[in-house]
């Protein structure tokens, strides 16, 4: 077999776990929300309601055939697009989700780049000058950088970026289509109070990577082969280093999109993480249901990414099983 | 003027001085090998010459390259190692870059050089130089194996055209045939290419092979230093006599025991690994062991020879119950058992011994909690009686039973591998499975080690069951030998015969892969 058929079939292999992964999650979601107390059709019609007029809207909202038929059905919703009707708002998921989805993603994509472009240079220069002085101020900045607390740090970019030089916006969002400048402006103190533990995890954990790496023997062989211990660093020692930096990268997705629900409340914006918390807050199962396999969605993708970035970086991975 | 001239260089680890105001010369197209067990400093004086200490090391003493000291900055001599010196290491998976193609690790290391190189070179020719094809070029260092990337290895360090080559222990972690070929290689290599050679090894054969001139080294210091037929054929100092006679395997216990009845006893030993392609599919199975019968006697040596991956560990691992065979079984003291079905009585009769001392102890164990632990197989066992079981056998193996309360770093590789083999005493068992037992060790304590074998044998009437590639201690241990290729026995006999009269391709190849005998 071929190199390209020894990773097509990788990839195959790792989106059958993808497409799995998925189907149990759904089921999981669908089964734990069924499992919670509190009627949904009883919720909407408010306790004056008459037993009779309550049956009449679980039958409405085919509340009352069996589970899984009911999760049948939603997963084939899901399918075409159609994750159900909110019933506080009044309007279809997907759209409600969609609106968010467009403050959130480039929120949490936007913290991410910001965490590998800070974290990994600072964490490379850290490991090169081990042990000297800047070494140890980098580790001190990271430190510090993964024990604020997030909500804390957006408060203090407010107060020095928009209440003191007065150049960003202190909150609030303009969405896409009526200024696209004034949208971007609005997210960048929210993504760098985002970015900011992600990128001090990173650069703690690319310096320790690195050097492990550089007491490797094949770096040694780099540098009997003619190199300086720095550029056989970068020639060869980064690359060896990225492997568990991956990992991380991976997990920190996650962890970003669970971390926007405090950001977009500090920065009062209108993303799918303030749009759960009202939800969970008004039992909006539906809605509930809908945000969290789209959080599910983007958080499997990202590992599948993750897996796909290991086997481009490291060809042992690729032929799977056999060791 | 000598093309390497190093005068007076010292290398120390803090106040810990490792290499001791060594003088070495190298003349062109000359070959010098350093002979010394480990912790003698041989290593770090090659690395010292090449500034390639590890961190926190600190050298002193002036070495010359063609009368030139060299250069003091770090990119210049980086250059200059790199453009004069080619350097093979001890363990070419480790040292080569796992995520790299062998090609492109060869080019990097001609490109570096080309603004000086006088011919032109290019990787096909490094690789065929080596004797590997073009294909292999392709590969990635986990898809070659080991004689192939030490190949590799030497590939690179020749793509400078160096005058000097620094080759530190490079076979000592390959099979018995592999390396004898890769040794003939670097002969044939620096002959060819009129190249100067610094041979750094324990095995005093191989340098005896290779090399026109030696240097003795011992605690950081050189203690004599000459020609090979001199200083290995009549040696003056004591330290290199010792080392001499502890590289021939003169076990002095050894004599013909009587053999009992049958104790373990192999029939029709098949075992399959499964295989999976890219999708998950069952390929064609791997048969590590197929269709093995032998049988083992009461107060026997036997020892199972072959090279790496012919199967010999699997099937010590089914012996002792730590894999299960797909096919056959194997019957010992009269119960029959496929692997990990070996009933739990019988488990403290049989004991394994591994390879590498090293990694064979949990590091945050103490020796004595380590040793105990077998004991959990003997049921009726007072707790009370552990303390007198372990001192026991770590009187047996020739320790003093106050070492149970220390950390397994606190010992040397000797002392490591006696802990490992009262580890295995512990239980008292009949059968003791061996698996390398000696070639992790320094040559210098191979003999202990192996006269402790054979002492403990005579003393307790022990059944030993050998597995190695080291036909020089099979034939100074065994009674009887078994040759092994590809899961089957191919041969069998005593050693004497085996190895005068080998009748097999294999068993041929590894007879004449042996390093002569010195003297």
């Amino acid at each position: 077999m071929g190199p390209s058929a020894i990773m097509t079939a990788y990839i195959a292999r790792r989106l059958i776990g993808f497409g799995v992964t998925l189907l149990v999650a759904a089921m999981v979601i669908f089964y734990l929300l069924d499992l919670l107390p509190g009627d949904p059709a009883q919720f909407i019609l408010g306790i004056n309601a008459t037993p009779d007029s309550v049956a009449r809207l679980r039958l409405q909202m085919g509340l009352d055939a069996p589970a899984y038929q009911r999760f049948v059905e939603w997963l084939g919703g899901m399918l075409r697009g159609d994750f159900g009707m909110s019933y506080t708002q009044r309007a279809p998921v997907a759209s409600l989700i969609w609106d968010r989805l467009g403050v959130t993603l480039p929120l949490a994509l936007a913290a991410m780049v910001i965490s590998i472009l800070v974290g990994l240079p600072l964490g490379i220069l850290a490991a090169r000058r081990r042990g000297k002085a800047l070494d140890t101020s980098i580790m001190v900045l990271a430190q510090t950088g993964v024990a604020i607390p997030n909500f804390w740090f957006g408060m203090l970019l407010t107060l020095i970026f928009a209440v003191g030089l007065r150049w960003l916006p202190p909150g609030g969002f303009t969405p896409w289509g009526e200024d696209s400048g004034a949208a971007l402006r609005g997210l960048i103190l929210p993504s760098l109070a985002l970015a900011l533990p992600q990128a001090s995890i990173l650069a703690r954990v690319m310096r320790t990577s690195l050097v492990e790496v550089a007491g490797q023997d094949f770096i040694r062989t780099a540098r009997a082969k003619g190199l300086t211990m720095d550029e056989a660093l970068w020639r060869h020692g980064v690359r060896n280093a990225m492997l568990p930096v991956l990992t991380i990268l991976g997990l920190q997705f996650a962890y970003l999109i669970a971390g926007t629900i405090v950001v977009e409340n500090v920065f009062y914006l209108p993303g799918l993480g303030r749009l759960i918390y009202t939800a969970i807050l008004e039992r909006d199962l539906i809605l509930v249901r809908g945000a969290t396999i789209i959080l599910i969605i983007a958080v499997t993708s990202t590992m599948l990414l993750t897996d796909i970035a290991y086997a481009v970086v490291d060809p042992r991975l690729r032929e799977g099983s056999r060791t | 003027m000598s093309l390497l001239d190093v005068r007076d260089l010292v290398v120390r680890f803090g106040d810990v001085v490792a290499v001791n105001s060594i003088d070495l010369t190298l003349d062109s197209g000359e070959r010098l090998g350093i002979i010394g067990e480990s912790g003698s400093g041989k290593t770090l004086t090659a690395l010292a010459i090449t500034d390639l200490l590890p961190e926190g090391a600190t050298r002193a003493g002036r070495i010359s390259i063609d009368g030139a000291p060299t250069p003091t900055t770090e990119r210049a001599m980086a250059r200059l190692r790199g453009k004069r010196i080619g350097m093979v290491f001890q363990e070419p998976m480790t040292a080569l870059n796992p995520l790299m193609r062998i090609n492109d690790q060869i080019a990097e290391a001609i490109n570096l050089n080309c603004l000086h190189a006088s011919a032109q070179i290019d990787t096909p020719q490094l690789l065929a130089e080596v004797g590997l094809e073009q294909k292999h070029g392709d590969r990635y260092a986990h898809q070659l194996s080991g004689g192939q990337r030490q190949r590799a290895m030497i590939a690179m360090a020749l793509a400078s055209q160096p005058d000097i080559l620094i080759a530190d222990e490079p076979t000592s972690a390959l099979d018995l045939i592999t390396q004898r070929k890769v040794l003939s290689l670097i002969v044939e290599i620096c002959a060819r290419r009129r190249m100067a050679l610094l041979f750094i090894s324990h095995d005093l054969k191989a340098v005896a092979q290779v090399c026109s001139r030696v240097a003795v080294m011992h605690k950081g210091r050189i203690v004599e230093t000459g020609s090979v037929s001199n200083v290995l054929g009549a040696p003056k100092e004591d330290y290199t006599r010792r080392l001499i006679a502890a590289s021939r395997f003169d076990v002095s216990t050894h004599q013909q025991h009587s053999v009992g009845a049958p104790l373990l006893e192999v029939e029709g030993l098949t075992r399959d690994y499964r295989q999976r392609n890219a999708f998950l599919l069952a390929g064609k199975p791997l048969r590590a062991v197929d269709n093995v019968h032998f049988t083992i006697g009461t107060g026997e040596v036997l020892a199972l020879v072959g090279p790496s991956g012919c199967g010999k560990t699997t099937l010590a691992k089914i012996i002792v119950g730590l894999d299960t065979a797909t096919a056959g079984s194997v019957r010992f003291a009269g119960q029959s058992y496929r692997g990990r079905d070996l009933p739990k009585a019988l488990r403290r009769d049989i004991s394994l011994v591994f390879q590498d001392p090293f990694s064979s102890f949990d590091p945050r164990l103490t020796i004595g909690n380590s040793l105990a632990e077998p004991l959990h197989l003997e049921t009726g066992l007072d707790r009370a009686q552990t303390p007198a079981r372990l001192a026991e056998a770590v009187s047996a193996v020739g320790l003093d039973p106050a070492m149970l309360d220390r950390y397994p770093h606190e010992f040397s590789g000797g002392q490591r591998q006696r802990l490992a083999i009262a580890r295995a005493l512990v239980t008292r068992p009949r059968l003791l499975v061996l698996d390398e037992p000696v070639s992790a060790l320094d040559v210098s304590v191979r003999g202990e080690v192996l006269d402790l074998l054979a002492r403990l044998r005579a003393q307790f009437g022990l059944t030993y069951l050998i597995i190695s590639h080291d036909l020089d201690m099979v034939a100074a241990m065994a009674d009887r030998v078994l040759v092994m290729q590809a899961g089957k026995i191919v041969e069998e006999g005593r050693p004497s015969a085996i190895f005068s009269q080998p009748q097999h391709q294999l068993t041929q190849d590894l007879v004449a892969a042996r390093l002569p005998e010195l003297g």
